[in-house]
C-alpha cells in the first residue's frame, strides 16, 4: 500500500499546486478587466463601473455570468470541431505556460532547465488559436483578423526572441530562477533599459492589446477573429487575451523586473522590503507592467497595419540585433561573462 | 544638425512619453461624471418635456377648446373632439396626443390662449409598448396635477419673455 501512495502522493501534490496556481490567475484576469475599465475611465475623467458592488468590485463577476446566460451561437457556415476548439486552445495556452513561472525562491511548479524556451514556444503557439478562429468563423472578417493575427504575432516574436537573447547572455541560463538571481545585484530593467522599452512594446504587439489591436480593429473588422463568438467561447477568448497579458507582463518582469526579488535591496532598506514575501513582490510588478499596458490603451491611437510591419521588421529587429552583438562584445571585452556552471 | 534632433526624439520616444504623461495627469483631475439616475442636471424653464393639461386653481379645466393647437401642430399629433358642456360653456370631449408623433417643438404651448397645453420638465416618461404613448385627455390632465407647481413656476419665470 506504500507503493500505492508513494506515487498518488506527488499527483495529488501537483494538482494542489495547478489549483493554487490556475485559481489566482483567473482572479487576476477577472479584476484585470476591472481595473482596465477602472484606469481607462480615470484617464479619460469618467468613473468606469461604480455600481455593482461597492466601488463596482463585483462588475466582473456580473459581467461573467451575464456571458454565461447568453446563447451559442455556432454559425452554418463555421467548421463546428475547430470554431469550438479554437478559444479552448487559446485559454489552455495562457494558462500552461505558468507551470514554469518562478513565484518565488524555490516557488515553482516546474523548474526545468530551459524555461525561457517553453515559455518562448508556448507563447509561440498561442497565434495557433487566433488563426483557427479566424479560418474557422468562415467570415470575411474573422479571416481578415485571423491573418493579421498571424503575420503581426511572428514579426514581434523575432524581436522578442533577440531580446531574451540579450538577456540569456547576461545570465548564462536558460532556468528562469537562474535569471532571476542573477539579478540580486541590478535588474536587467537598468544596463538593458532599451532592451526593455523594445520588449514591453513587443509583448504588447505580442497580445494584440492596443496601440497594435489590429487583429481585433474594430473600426474596420468588426471585431476581427472573434466576430462570430458568442458566450462561452468569447468568454474563452477574453479570458485567454488577459491571462496572455499577464503572462507576458510575468515573463517581463522575470527577464527584465528581478522577478520575486524586492526593489531597493540593499542597507538600510533590505530588512524592511524584505518584510514583503518574494510572491508579493513578484505580483506587484506584474501589476506595475500591467498598469503600463493599460496605459498605453488609453494614451495612444491604433497602429495603421503598414506602420506595425516596418516597426517589427525595419526597426525593432536591426535595433535589437545591433543590441545583442553590442551586449555580447561589451560582455567579452569587460570579462563580464556568466560562469557557466556544468 | 536637424538630422540628429529628429533621431535622438524618435529614438528617446520623447512623443510617446508626453503623451503618457498627458493621460497620467488626466487620472488625478475630477470626473465630470454625472451619476444620471441619482443625480441630474440643471433644466432650463423652457425646457420642452412631457406634455400636460393644466386646470384652473377652482378645479376647471383651462382647455377651452379652440383648437390652435391641434391646427399648428407640425406633426398632427393632437386631435381635439369637442361640443358644449351641460352647464352650456365649450369643452373638449377628447383630447388625445399621439407622444410618438409629437416633434416637441413646443409650438402647442405658444398658440394656446389660455395656458392649458404646456410642456412639462419631465422628460423620464419611457413606456414598454407603444400603445401607452397615445396619450388621451385623462392622461394629459393628470399629469397637470402632478406637475402644477413645476409648471406654474416655469410660466411665471417665462412670462416676461412671452
Amino acid at each position: 500500500m506504500a507503493s500505492f501512495w508513494t506515487f498518488v502522493w506527488p499527483l495529488i501534490v501537483i494538482i494542489a499546486a495547478i489549483v493554487a496556481i490556475i485559481i489566482p490567475v483567473l482572479i487576476g484576469v477577472a479584476y484585470l478587466t476591472y481595473a482596465e475599465r477602472k484606469v481607462m475611465s480615470a484617464m479619460q475623467r469618467r468613473q468606469g463601473p461604480a455600481l455593482v458592488g461597492p466601488l463596482g468590485l463585483l462588475q466582473p463577476v456580473a459581467d461573467g455570468l451575464k456571458l454565461f446566460g447568453k446563447e451559442m451561437v455556432i454559425p452554418s457556415g463555421a467548421n463546428p470541431g475547430v470554431f469550438l476548439f479554437a478559444p479552448f486552445l487559446t485559454f489552455v495556452l495562457s494558462l500552461i505556460a505558468w507551470a514554469v513561472m518562478p513565484f518565488g525562491a524555490h516557488l515553482v511548479l516546474s523548474d526545468i532547465n530551459v524555461g525561457i524556451l517553453y515559455l518562448y514556444a508556448i507563447s509561440s503557439l498561442g497565434v495557433y488559436g487566433t488563426i483557427m478562429a479566424g479560418w474557422a468563423s468562415n467570415s470575411r472578417y474573422s479571416f481578415l483578423g485571423g491573418l493579421r493575427s498571424a503575420a503581426q504575432m511572428v514579426s514581434y516574436e523575432v524581436s522578442m526572441g533577440l531580446i531574451m537573447v540579450t538577456v540569456l547572455l547576461c545570465t548564462g541560463s536558460f532556468n528562469l530562477s537562474d535569471i532571476v538571481r542573477a539579478q540580486q545585484t541590478v535588474w536587467f530593467a537598468v544596463p538593458l533599459f532599451p532592451m526593455f522599452v523594445i520588449f514591453f512594446i513587443s509583448i504588447l504587439a505580442e497580445t494584440n492589446r492596443a496601440p497594435f489591436d489590429l487583429p481585433e480593429g474594430e473600426a474596420e473588422l468588426v471585431g476581427g477573429f472573434f466576430t462570430e463568438y458568442s458566450c462561452m467561447n468569447f468568454a474563452l477568448f477574453m479570458l485567454g487575451e488577459y491571462s496572455n497579458m499577464i503572462l507576458m507582463s510575468a515573463i517581463a518582469v522575470v527577464l527584465f523586473l528581478g522577478g520575486w526579488l524586492p526593489p531597493l535591496n540593499f542597507e538600510p532598506f533590505a530588512p524592511l522590503v524584505n518584510l514583503i514575501p518574494g510572491p508579493i513582490w513578484f505580483a506587484l510588478k506584474i501589476a506595475f507592467v500591467l498598469f503600463f499596458f493599460i496605459w498605453m490603451r488609453a494614451a495612444f491611437p491604433r497602429y495603421r497595419y503598414d506602420q506595425l510591419m516596418r516597426l517589427g521588421w525595419k526597426i525593432f529587429l536591426p535595433f535589437t540585433l545591433l543590441w545583442v552583438v553590442v551586449t555580447a562584445s561589451a560582455l567579452e571585452i569587460f570579462g563580464w561573462l556568466p560562469k557557466v556552471v556544468p | 544638425m536637424a538630422f540628429i534632433d529628429r533621431t535622438a526624439r524618435a529614438l528617446l520616444l520623447t512623443e510617446l512619453v508626453s503623451g503618457m504623461a498627458l493621460t497620467f495627469r488626466y487620472m488625478f483631475k475630477p470626473k465630470v461624471t454625472l451619476n444620471y439616475p441619482h443625480e441630474k442636471g440643471p433644466i432650463s424653464s423652457r425646457f420642452r418635456g412631457e406634455h400636460a393639461l393644466r386646470r384652473y386653481p377652482n378645479g376647471e379645466e383651462r382647455c377651452i377648446a379652440c383648437k390652435l393647437c391641434e391646427a399648428v401642430c407640425p406633426a398632427m399629433a393632437i386631435t381635439i373632439e369637442a361640443e358644449p358642456r351641460a352647464d352650456g360653456s365649450r369643452r373638449t370631449t377628447r383630447y388625445d396626443i399621439d407622444m410618438t408623433k409629437c416633434i416637441y417643438c413646443g409650438l402647442c404651448q405658444e398658440a394656446c390662449p389660455v395656458d392649458a397645453i404646456v410642456e412639462g420638465p419631465n422628460f423620464e416618461y419611457s413606456t414598454e409598448t407603444r400603445e401607452e404613448l397615445y396619450y388621451n385627455k385623462e392622461k394629459l390632465l393628470a399629469n397637470g396635477d402632478r406637475w402644477e407647481v413645476r409648471l406654474a413656476a416655469n410660466l411665471a419665470a417665462e412670462a416676461p419673455y412671452r
